[in-house]
C-alpha cells in the first residue's frame, strides 16, 4: 500500500503535465497561423467529415422511419400553404365575374368581396412571411444536436451513440479549447490596442494597429471554429466608403473584421464590451456613441459623414436592418446610412445552418448563453460575398437606394427580399399600411361613382 | 389571446383583421385553445369529391359550402342576430375602406346592396338571402387553403 502512494502521485503528475502540454500545443498550433493569416486546412477537413456523418445519419433516419411506418416530419422552407400571388384587384374581379356575370367595368361593392379579405387573413394566420423570420431556421435533416431535434423519435442505437459521442466531443473537448482561445483573443485585443495607442500617430501606428486587429479577430474566428469562404475579394471595401451587410448575429462583426480593417459604429456599452471598445478606439478611430446620442439622428449622421469624408479613415461597417434576422431573408434597410452619400459596398453573409445556427434570438437568449451555444455547436460555416460598390443615382432617393442595395444582397445570398421592417420583432405595425390597403379597395368601389357623375 | 393574433403584421394590415380575429373566439371568451383554433381553420379545408357521397345523414362537415358561407356571414353580422342590418353593413364597409369614402356614398352603397339582396322586405339580409346572392360564386375555391405536401 505504501508503494502505491508515490506511484499514484506520479500518474497524476504525468496526466496533468500531458494535458497541459497537449493544450498548449493545440493553442500554439492554432494561434500561430492566426497571427500570420495562414491556415492548415484542418477546419475544412473537419467540415467534410461532419457532412459525411450527417448524410449517413439522414439516410438512417429515413430508413428507420420507413420501417416503422412513421410519417417523416419535413419542415418546409417556403411555407406550408399554397399561396397565389395575385393582387387585390385581380382577386376581386374574379370573385365578381364568377358571382354576378355582370359587366365588369362598373366597379361597385359586392357581398362576395369579403371573401378576399377573409381568405388572405386566414392565410396569414396559418403561415406569414414576417414572424417566422424571428426564430431559428428549421433544418431539413437532423444535425445531431439535441437543440434542433424537432420531431425525431428514437431510431437506432448507432444514431444515439453517435449523438452521445458528439455531446462528449463538443462539451468536453471543443468547448474548453474554444473558451481558452476566445479568452486569449480578447485579452490580446485589449492589450494590443492599448499598447499601440501609446505610439505617436503615423504610418507605423496604422500598420501595427491593423495587424493587431486582424490577428485578434482571426483568433476569435478560430475560437468559434468558423469556416468562412470569402468570394469576390477584389470588391472589398476601401477607405471612405460604407460597408453594409445583413445582420444575423453579433458574430457577423468578427467574421467581416477578420478579413478587412473596418471602423465600427455602435453604442458604448458597459462591462467587458465597454473595455474592448475603449481599447479599440485608442488604436484607430472608431465611432462610438453615447446612449443618449443614438436617438439624435442628425448627430449620428453628421459624425458618420465627417468620418466618411476623411479619406484616410477606414470604411465604416453598418448593419442597416437594425436587428438580428434569422438569415432566411433580408428585411427593410433603415435609410439613415444611405443618406450620407458615400460609396456603399454591400456584403452578403449566408450561414449554413447545418453545422450550427448563428441566429441570435435576443428575446430568448442573453449574450452569454448565446455565445455558449455558439461554442457548443459543431462549427459556424458561412459564405461571405463582396458585391461591387454602388452609389446613389441622382434620380433616386435614399429609400429607393436602400431597396436597391437590399435586393442585390438578397439575390446574392439566396435570401428572400422582404419589405417589412425588422423592428416588427418588438413593435406593432404602423397603421399607415392598413390605410394603404383600404385606399386600394375603396378605389375599386368608388371609381364607379366618378364615372357615373361624369355621364 | 387577441394580442397574439395582432402581432402578425400581415394580419394587422388587413382591413378586416379584427373581424377575422373575432371569429376565432367563441361567445364571451378571451382565449382560444388549439381545438377551437383548428375548428375555425377547418372551415377552410378544400372540399373533396369523395366526401359528398359519404355520409348524408350525419352532421355536416365543417368545410361544406354552407358552413363556409356561414363563416363569411358571421364576419358581416356584428351582433350575431343572424341578420345583416344596414348599420352592420355600414360598419363593415367603413372598416374596409377607411376614410377614403364619404358617409353618404357609403350609405348609398349599403342601401343599394340591401335592396338587391333583400327579398322579404325587412331591410336586412338574412342568411338565406345571403346564400341566394352568392349562389354563383365559387365559394369552395375562394374560401379554401391548400397545404403543401
Amino acid at each position: 500500500m505504501f508503494l502505491l502512494l508515490p506511484f499514484d502521485s506520479l500518474v497524476v503528475n504525468l496526466l496533468g503535465i500531458s494535458i497541459t502540454v497537449l493544450f498548449t500545443l493545440l493553442l500554439v498550433f492554432i494561434i500561430v497561423p492566426a497571427i500570420f493569416g495562414v491556415s492548415f486546412g484542418i477546419r475544412k477537413v473537419y467540415m467534410k467529415t461532419l457532412l459525411k456523418i450527417f448524410q449517413w445519419a439522414t439516410l438512417r433516419i429515413e430508413r428507420g422511419a420507413k420501417e416503422k411506418n412513421h410519417p417523416l416530419y419535413k419542415p418546409y422552407v417556403n411555407g406550408i400553404i399554397a399561396k397565389e400571388p395575385t393582387s387585390l384587384e385581380e382577386e376581386i374581379k374574379e370573385l365578381r365575374r364568377s358571382g354576378s356575370g355582370r359587366a365588369l367595368d362598373t366597379p361597385e361593392f359586392e357581398l362576395s368581396d369579403i371573401f378576399y379579405f377573409c381568405r388572405k387573413g386566414i392565410e396569414t394566420i396559418m403561415d406569414d412571411e414576417v414572424t417566422k423570420r424571428f426564430s431559428a431556421e428549421e433544418l431539413e435533416s437532423w444535425n445531431l444536436l439535441s437543440r434542433t431535434n424537432y420531431n425525431f423519435q428514437y431510431i437506432s442505437l448507432r444514431l444515439t451513440v453517435l449523438w452521445g459521442l458528439g455531446v462528449l466531443i463538443r462539451y468536453c473537448f471543443l468547448l474548453p479549447l474554444r473558451i481558452a482561445l476566445a479568452f486569449t483573443g480578447i485579452s490580446l485585443l485589449v492589450t494590443g490596442t492599448t499598447v499601440v495607442g501609446y505610439l505617436p500617430n503615423g504610418r507605423c501606428k496604422d500598420f501595427l494597429s491593423k495587424h493587431v486587429h486582424l490577428m485578434c479577430y482571426r483568433i476569435c474566428v478560430r475560437a468559434l471554429t468558423a469556416i468562412i469562404t470569402y468570394h469576390d475579394r477584389e470588391n472589398r471595401p476601401r477607405n471612405g466608403g460604407i460597408c453594409v451587410a445583413n445582420h444575423t448575429s453579433p458574430i457577423d462583426v468578427i467574421i467581416l473584421a477578420s478579413d478587412g480593417y473596418y471602423a465600427m459604429v455602435g453604442q458604448i456599452h458597459g462591462g467587458l464590451m465597454g473595455v474592448i471598445q475603449r481599447a479599440m478606439v485608442k488604436a484607430c478611430p472608431h465611432v462610438w456613441f453615447e446612449r443618449s446620442e443614438v436617438k439624435d439622428r442628425h448627430l449620428v449622421a453628421r459624425r458618420l459623414t465627417e468620418h466618411v469624408q476623411d479619406k484616410s479613415k477606414l470604411p465604416i461597417l453598418i448593419f442597416p436592418e437594425g436587428t438580428c434576422i434569422n438569415n432566411t431573408s433580408v428585411m427593410m434597410f433603415k435609410k439613415g446610412s444611405f443618406e450620407i452619400g458615400a460609396t456603399v459596398y454591400p456584403v452578403a453573409i449566408k450561414y449554413d445552418p447545418q453545422f450550427g445556427d448563428a441566429f441570435w434570438n435576443s428575446s430568448k437568449y442573453g449574450m452569454v448563453t448565446y455565445l455558449l451555444r455558439m461554442m457548443t455547436s459543431w462549427a459556424i460555416v458561412c459564405s461571405v460575398w463582396y458585391l461591387p460598390p454602388m452609389t446613389r443615382q441622382p434620380e433616386e432617393d435614399a429609400v429607393q437606394f436602400a431597396n436597391r442595395v437590399k435586393s442585390a444582397i438578397a439575390r446574392q445570398g439566396g435570401l428572400v427580399d422582404l419589405l417589412w421592417d425588422g423592428g416588427l420583432k418588438r413593435e406593432k405595425v404602423k397603421d399607415a399600411f392598413k390605410e394603404e390597403q383600404q385606399k386600394l379597395y375603396s378605389k375599386m368601389i368608388v371609381g364607379s361613382h366618378e364615372d357615373r357623375s361624369r355621364s | 389571446s387577441r394580442e397574439d393574433f395582432q402581432r402578425i403584421p400581415e394580419l394587422a394590415i388587413n382591413p378586416l383583421g379584427d373581424r377575422i380575429i373575432n371569429a376565432f373566439f367563441p361567445e364571451g371568451e378571451d382565449q382560444v385553445n388549439f381545438r377551437g383554433f383548428m375548428r375555425t381553420l377547418a372551415h377552410f379545408r378544400p372540399i373533396e369529391d369523395n366526401e359528398k357521397s359519404k355520409d348524408q345523414n350525419g352532421p355536416e362537415p365543417l368545410n361544406s359550402r354552407s358552413n363556409k358561407l356561414h363563416f363569411a356571414f358571421r364576419l358581416y353580422d356584428l351582433d350575431k342576430d343572424d341578420k345583416i342590418s344596414r348599420d352592420e353593413l355600414l360598419q363593415v364597409l367603413r372598416m374596409m375602406v377607411g376614410v377614403n369614402i364619404s358617409d353618404e356614398q357609403l350609405g348609398s352603397i349599403a342601401d343599394r346592396t340591401i335592396q338587391e339582396a333583400d327579398q322579404d322586405g325587412d331591410s336586412a339580409i338574412s342568411f338565406a338571402e345571403f346564400v341566394k346572392v352568392l349562389e354563383k360564386v365559387d365559394v369552395e375555391q375562394k374560401m379554401s387553403i391548400r397545404f403543401l405536401h
